[in-house]
């Protein structure tokens, strides 16, 4: 392991309806697994509209130079037909550009690589040296291991599987840029932001994460989740099959083509556990699964497995917590 | 309106892989193989957007070696009405598909173009983004719906935070998520009559482009599997096993 010599890394903030998201701390954690291949000098970006709230909390994480902030209407909404072409002509000055696999991540990077002429590594679960990392492929069936020597290495960090970094004492400095300029190619309409329980923690970021399918049958009987949720101080997830019928909103969908997950205690009631929602959860520590077919999949990957019917199994659970 | 829908061929997913035991790749020689199914729901798509007499031509494009034909046939029986395959035996970087497809929209000039968000074999989520910025067109990804409108199409995407909807210039590149639609099954008279609807073979090489990988695959390696716990006899024994054992509670 040969320490390389100085390099540069410019992180993209991601911004919620919250403003600042937890994911950041994430990705950071994946920036300093970086360290430890190259003394990384870092800058965070922050762009957007009235943004310099979030850019204020970015100063706060250790360990960098500066929080770069572009704040104006071109940025609005964070389009990525106006960050693109900016952020290309800001990246090139970096060895690294960094963002999380989040959907913000996945509809930017592309468009940025593609600027650039670069192939972006994206869903990193590895680093293993400057340039050599892990990203999984069929639905985390595999790791592929790939090498890259590319101008700028462009990474999108899958945040699930990196330890959050903390917010230290100092403060770095901000410093004001020119925001993204405006463009004609696509507005913004609205937005059906889902609900935000600020009582119940983010999905991506919760320490218990209690999940339904299909066998749980309908929209209210998910209350029964949300119940147990509430006494695990856990965030509430869904298979495909339990979105796709309307029982849950698309964005608590965990799997391959949804969220990523990797809580302390993840429970799985009433799903099969198909292997495109394994992708979502196999890198949990602790794996309870619930289901009423003592043959479901899911209790393959369960370090306990309760063959019970959900319905008298989650009261009588609510009821022992 | 012309629509042009790029389709990849990859393993069915109800199909277990595994890598190799020498880490050179996937060991899915004699695999079933299907259209990916983002691809299938962005052909369904297509096809909607002709009978409800909002595009005119429906174009259908794969990149890959002569068996991705059959996708291209499939897509045909569903309702396409051209396809083109360009021919190649090397398994390309989405960098490098969005470069050959930038050069077939070049010359087809549709008004939409439609892609699946994710091939569920790379798992990239790449290529739409990369057409996109490489024609300089506005794009809409992860679509759950889409409103065709006289000079903008609306795109409702699916978000880590909800949804949101834009408004895009045209033409514009979509990438299609797994509630934009349902995707029929083709029926036995459309097979049929796919096999007349023109197909054309185009060598890669031909659309002279960099097409060579940036990234190298060093090994590929099957993950940590995880151990099979215990079953619990009941709620009370789960329970306990939470606080005592794995101290989680
Ligand atoms: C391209 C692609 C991408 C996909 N992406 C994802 C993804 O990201 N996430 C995802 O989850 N899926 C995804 N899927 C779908 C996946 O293949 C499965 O279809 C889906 O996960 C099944 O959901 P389920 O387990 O809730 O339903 P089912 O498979 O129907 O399972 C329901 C389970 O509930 C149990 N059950 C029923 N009643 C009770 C009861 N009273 N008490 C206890 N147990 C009960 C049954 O025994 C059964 O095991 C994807 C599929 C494809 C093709
Ligand atoms: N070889 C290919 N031929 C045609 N289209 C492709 C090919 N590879 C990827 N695509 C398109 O790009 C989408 C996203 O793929 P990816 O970026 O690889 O996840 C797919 O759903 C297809 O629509």
């Amino acid at each position: 392991m040969t320490l390389l010599n100085n390099s540069t890394a410019l992180v993209v903030i991601e911004q919620d309806a919250t403003g600042f998201s937890p994911i950041n701390l994430k990705v950071m954690g994946a920036i300093e697994c970086l360290r430890k291949f190259t003394r990384l000098t870092v800058d965070l970006l922050v762009v957007g509209k009235d943004c310099t709230a979030v850019a204020e909390t970015a100063a706060r994480i250790p360990g960098i130079r500066q929080v770069l902030v572009a704040d104006g209407s071109g940025g609005e909404h964070q389009l990525s037909e106006a960050l693109s072409p900016w952020l290309a002509d800001l990246a090139f000055a970096y060895d690294y550009l960094v963002m999380g696999s989040t959907t913000f991540g996945k509809n930017l990077l592309p468009r940025v690589a593609a600027l650039m002429d670069i192939q972006p590594v994206t869903d990193v679960v590895a680093i293993e040296s400057t340039n050599t990392f892990q990203r999984p492929i069929y639905a985390g069936n595999a790791l592929m291991r790939v090498m890259t020597d590319q101008a700028t290495t462009l990474l999108s960090i899958r945040a699930s599987v990196f330890t959050a970094v903390r917010f230290g004492e100092l403060v770095a400095p901000v410093i004001a840029i020119a925001p993204p300029p405006a463009q004609v190619l696509s507005r913004l309409l609205s937005q059906q932001q889902v609900q935000v329980y600020t009582e119940r923690p983010e999905l991506t970021a919760a320490r218990v994460v209690v999940s339904g399918g299909r066998g749980l049958q309908s929209g209210d009987n998910f209350q029964l989740l949300y119940q147990l949720a509430d006494k695990l101080e856990a965030a509430v997830g869904a298979s495909r099959a339990a979105v796709d019928a309307g029982f849950a909103a698309n964005d608590i969908q965990v799997g391959q083509t949804g969220k990523v997950v990797a809580p302390e205690l993840y429970i799985a009631v009433g799903l099969s556990g198909a292997i495109q929602h394994i992708a979502g959860m196999r890198d949990s520590k602790v794996v309870v699964a619930i289901n009423k077919d003592p043959d479901a999949p899911i209790f393959q990957v369960a370090d306990y497995g309760l063959v019970a019917d959900l319905f008298t199994a989650i009261p009588e659970l609510i009821e022992l917590l | 309106m012309k629509i042009l829908v790029a389709i990849k061929r990859v393993v069915d997913p109800v199909v277990r892989v595994r890598p190799l035991v020498d880490g050179n790749g996937m060991d899915i020689a004699k695999a079933r193989t299907v259209t990916n199914p983002f691809c299938e729901i962005a052909v369904e798509e297509a096809v909607r957007l002709k009978e409800q007499g909002v595009a005119t031509e429906v174009v259908v494009v794969s990149i890959g070696p002569p068996s991705v034909q059959e996708q291209l046939r499939n897509a045909l029986a569903l309702g396409a009405d051209r396809a083109l395959h360009i021919q190649t035996d090397s398994s390309l970087e989405p960098l490098s598909i969005a470069k050959v497809l930038r050069v077939i929209v070049s010359q087809e000039l549709p008004q939409l173009i439609l892609l699946g968000k994710q091939s569920i074999d790379g798992d990239h989520n790449q290529t739409g983004q990369m057409l996109a910025a490489l024609c300089g067109y506005p794009q809409g990804t992860f679509a759950s719906h889409i409103d065709y409108k006289k000079d903008e199409v609306w795109v409702t995407r699916e978000l880590d935070s909800g949804l949101e909807t834009l408004a895009l210039a045209l033409p514009a590149v979509i990438t299609t998520d797994l509630r934009l639609n349902q995707p029929r099954f083709p029926t036995m008279p459309n097979i049929m009559k796919a096999r007349q609807k023109p197909l054309e073979i185009i060598a890669l090489e031909t659309i002279s482009m960099d097409v060579q990988p940036r990234l190298q695959t060093l090994a590929v390696e099957a993950p940590k599997l995880r151990q099979q716990g215990v079953k619990v006899v009941d709620v009370a024994e789960l329970v306990d096993k939470l606080r005592q054992e794995a101290k989680v509670l």
